[in-house]
């Protein structure tokens, strides 16, 4: 897949989500109008009758105005979220040198240059965000500034400028945002749903003598219904979660060929993820929200250095011995080539 | 004659996405090529910075210090003259402005005291970013480039060329053998 099929890919994706996430609340909205709606249907005349969709009008409302806000703010949460700091006049060499790095992969990959934060945390770490390829975010911890030489953090930050120029940056800060707002929402409303169920529960127990009412509860497609609406409720942290790790694993991958691509260097980013992958400690700074938009897994699970069903089904991010091969295998390849070409 | 105008309408839309692809390479080439530009600006710029920062250690070095002077002046009017076309003479310049800082910063390497001064210090990060950038943007200048020319000349794309004004762009060439080895001017770190 060539970057122009990939960035076109990352579009149509972005705004399907957008798309998926807004129809998604309707049906929250609308799924619980049709259901107070059935239940009101055969109460008392003078009694309140749920006839216009209030639920799936305001929700819908909310939705959009959601994403327009992530849009907006999506950036500013997630470096919020991690407690970085705006790198705005270096005042160490180290940070002078971050700076010149980042200048320069961003030529070589020919975006703009990202506004670059520093998180304070000795594990090394490094994402990019932003709902705009012109304005990004790059976000690196002091520890991989500490531990990586000029080489290896030029690979790194050309892994995060690969995701820029390929668009993932915008895909992924939407799921990010998008999930945070999801697991916000269905807890919040998740817990004053369950009240109101508790008590309509004892209001239809108070009141249940009629035939009528029983009968109704009987209808089958209005339980399936009832049931579906209520497992979406419950089940949309989840899904978005999962949505977060199937979207990055791949990238991943994608990130590390440009950078390979832009440094003419795959062994210095083989060598800084080896580095990453050894320091091993979780990023205590970074929580499960941001986790699908950093180079290396935030919570150090084990399963990043096996490859089985169950370890690449959780993992938000490829195994690290596998992408570290890649890049060797490019590397080797470069080097044959060159060889190739000076031998006769 | 309906299948003739589908015929004639199918080519025609043909014609203007190639004859657009091959605009918008021709602006992406330019635009690559201003990259360096930018690039090779802040180099000049640069150096008259380092001179200063050197020089009253460095009296005896006369021959380097000129010689450093004189690629830098050549340097400057040869990018004057940047265009997608005109790329040569540029990168010849540049190419002997390389070999004169490479020499110089031997030589200051040379001298321990003045390498550990803060501010020498400072400027070798400064020079080491700048031949990167200027390496990088040649890279991104190349690859542009390429696929541009690519373009213009792969069928069925090279009928529309003549009408896009399309011409071949220049590549940025590397003319010193040592450069070519070595891509990156990168000098110890103290």
């Amino acid at each position: 897949m060539n970057l122009f099929e990939q960035q076109a890919a990352n579009r149509r994706k972005s705004r399907w989500l957008v798309v998926f996430f807004v129809l998604f609340f309707a049906w929250l909205g609308f799924g619980g109008d049709y259901l107070a709606w059935q239940y009101t249907l055969g109460t008392p005349r003078g009694s309140y009758h749920h006839v216009f969709p209030w639920f799936g009008a305001l929700l819908s409302v909310v939705a959009l105005f959601l994403v327009m806000h992530i849009r907006r703010t999506g950036a500013e949460k997630v470096l919020w979220s991690t407690g970085a700091w705006a790198l705005i006049e270096p005042a160490t060499d180290e940070q002078r040198r971050l700076v010149n790095v980042t200048e320069e992969m961003a030529i070589a990959a020919g975006v703009p240059v990202p506004s670059i934060h520093i998180i304070d945390d000795p594990d090394p770490n490094a994402f990019v965000t932003g709902t705009d390829p012109l304005k990004s975010h790059l976000a690196v911890t002091t520890g991989l500034i500490a531990a990586l030489d000029r080489d290896e953090l030029q690979g790194v930050v050309a892994h995060e400028m690969g995701h820029v120029k390929n668009l993932d940056m915008q895909l992924m800060t939407m799921v990010a945002g998008l999930a945070g707002a999801i697991a916000l929402i269905a807890d919040g409303t998740g817990r004053v749903l369950f009240r109101r169920g508790r008590i309509g529960g004892r209001v239809g127990g108070g009141g249940g003598g009629g035939g009528r009412g029983g009968g109704k509860g009987g209808n089958p497609v209005l339980v399936l219904i009832l049931v579906l609406w209520l497992v979406s409720w419950a089940l949309a942290p989840l899904v978005t979660r999962m949505l977060a790790m199937a979207i990055s694993r791949k990238r991943e991958y994608l990130a590390d060929a440009m950078a390979a691509q832009f440094t003419r260097n795959p062994m210095s980013l083989a060598s800084a993820l080896d580095k990453i992958e050894k320091a091993g400690a979780p990023t205590k700074t970074i929580r499960g929200g941001a986790a699908h938009l950093c180079i290396a897994d935030p919570l150090g699970w084990k399963v990043s250095s096996a490859e089985s069903a169950v370890a690449g089904f959780f993992a938000t991010h490829p195994p690290m011995s596998l992408r570290v091969a890649r890049l060797k295998a490019m590397a080797y390849q470069a080097q044959k080539a060159s060889r190739d070409s000076a031998a006769p | 004659m309906i299948f003739f105008l589908i015929v004639v309408a199918v080519v025609v839309v043909w014609m203007v996405m190639a004859y657009n692809t091959l605009i918008a390479l021709r602006n992406q080439t330019a635009n690559a090529l201003k990259q360096i530009d930018v690039q090779l600006k802040r180099r000049h710029d640069l150096i008259p910075n380092l001179l200063n920062a050197v020089q009253g250690a460095m009296d005896f070095e006369k021959d380097t210090l000129a010689a450093v002077i004189k690629a830098r002046n050549g340097a400057i009017t040869a990018a004057a003259g940047l265009d997608p076309q005109h790329v040569a003479a540029s990168a010849a310049a540049e190419a002997q402005l390389t070999g004169a800082l490479t020499k110089f910063m031997a030589v200051v390497e040379a001298y321990p005291d003045l390498k550990a001064t803060g501010n020498v210090k400072q400027l070798q990060e400064e020079l080491t970013s700048t031949e990167n950038k200027v390496g990088f943007a040649r890279q991104l200048y190349n690859d542009t480039a390429t696929h541009y020319n690519t373009k213009q000349q792969q069928f069925p794309t090279n009928l529309v060329a003549g009408l896009a004004n399309a011409t071949t762009a220049e590549l940025w060439e590397i003319e010193d053998a040592a450069e070519r080895a070595v891509p990156k001017v990168e000098f110890r770190r103290g």
